[in-house]
């Protein structure tokens, strides 16, 4: 089974490398970007039956910091 | 006092540790790679030092924090054994949950490496003893990833409780209330991004950091 990971950075925590993205675009010269975060994908094959019990654990323990970050499991 | 430093593939801070101990304490620590599972017995301090354990994959000390030997370190930790990281081992001990929060990527975005002014915040703790509350010291950080960051009620509580030790004299990094450096509920775990084991000699342009392994080496023993 294929999981896509995606972890971000939680409302309220600032995102220095959001804030140079944004003004990048704005100097390439493309106006009304507003905010822009930067996050992680992280791939991952497991065995077919892997329990959400599990991946959750995955998540917490190692994967994302949740003192900063939020995660979002997608199953393909 | 008998020590140990802890040797992640990556550190490159761990020899001018290891050398800034033995010149106060007189023993040479011993080194511990971060495959061991057991620490030597009868440890006066555990020093994780800076570097780029796992060349910072995922996140800064994220894949430290779950060696073998770390979990040998929370154990001793939690049995009260004094534990020092700095920079790197700041972000360690943060990944443990030993210490609060989280350091990310500086404000500027940029590298800094420089001497930065140092504020003694709490001179009670058994690793500021040797110093005077308030009083400025000349440290050197050099991080990328230093911008402490943690939620409005944890940081009340770190001041609250005075858990913070250090804080920046200067704008560094960005950290939330210029943190620099806090200790654990308990007092015997201490995390901070400036590198007191390079202020040890005179020959380093300075000894501001000398005291601080002085008072621990008076406190422990």
């Amino acid at each position: 089974m294929k999981l896509r990971i995606v972890v971000t950075l939680k409302n309220g925590v600032l995102d220095p490398q959001g804030k140079a993205i944004e003004h990048a675009l704005a100097s390439l010269g493309f106006s009304g970007v507003g905010e822009a975060r930067v996050g992680k994908l992280i791939e991952l094959d497991v065995a077919d039956g892997t329990s959400d019990a599990d991946i959750d654990a995955m998540c917490q323990k190692l994967l994302a910091n949740t003192v900063i970050e939020n995660y979002r499991v997608e199953k393909q | 006092m008998k020590s140990a430093v802890i040797v992640f593939p990556g550190s490159n801070c761990d020899r001018d540790l290891a050398v800034a101990i033995e010149s106060v304490t007189g023993t040479k620590p011993h080194m511990v790679w971060h495959g061991e599972s057991e620490l030597p017995d009868g440890l006066g301090l555990i020093a994780l030092p800076g570097g780029f354990s796992y060349g910072d994959y995922l996140r800064c000390g994220a894949i430290a924090a779950r060696s073998p030997v770390v979990k040998a370190v929370v154990a001793a930790a939690e049995r009260g054994t004094p534990v020092i990281g700095i920079c790197n081992g700041f972000q360690v001990l943060t990944e443990t949950g030993l210490l609060p929060g989280a350091l990310m990527r500086n404000e500027g975005l940029n590298f800094v490496c420089r001497d930065v002014a140092l504020t003694v915040d709490n001179s009670q703790t058994i690793f500021t003893s040797r110093y005077a509350a308030g009083e400025t010291l000349s440290v050197p950080v050099a991080h990328h990833d230093g911008n402490y960051f943690a939620d409005r009620e944890t940081l009340d509580r770190l001041e609250g409780e005075g858990r913070v030790a250090f804080r920046y004299g200067e704008e560094v990094n960005g950290s939330a209330r210029q943190i620099a450096g806090i200790v654990n509920a308990g007092g015997n775990v201490l995390g901070m991004m400036p590198h007191p084991e390079r202020k040890i000699e005179s020959a380093h342009g300075g000894t501001d950091g000398r005291r601080l392994f002085e008072g621990l080496l008076e406190a422990v023993s």
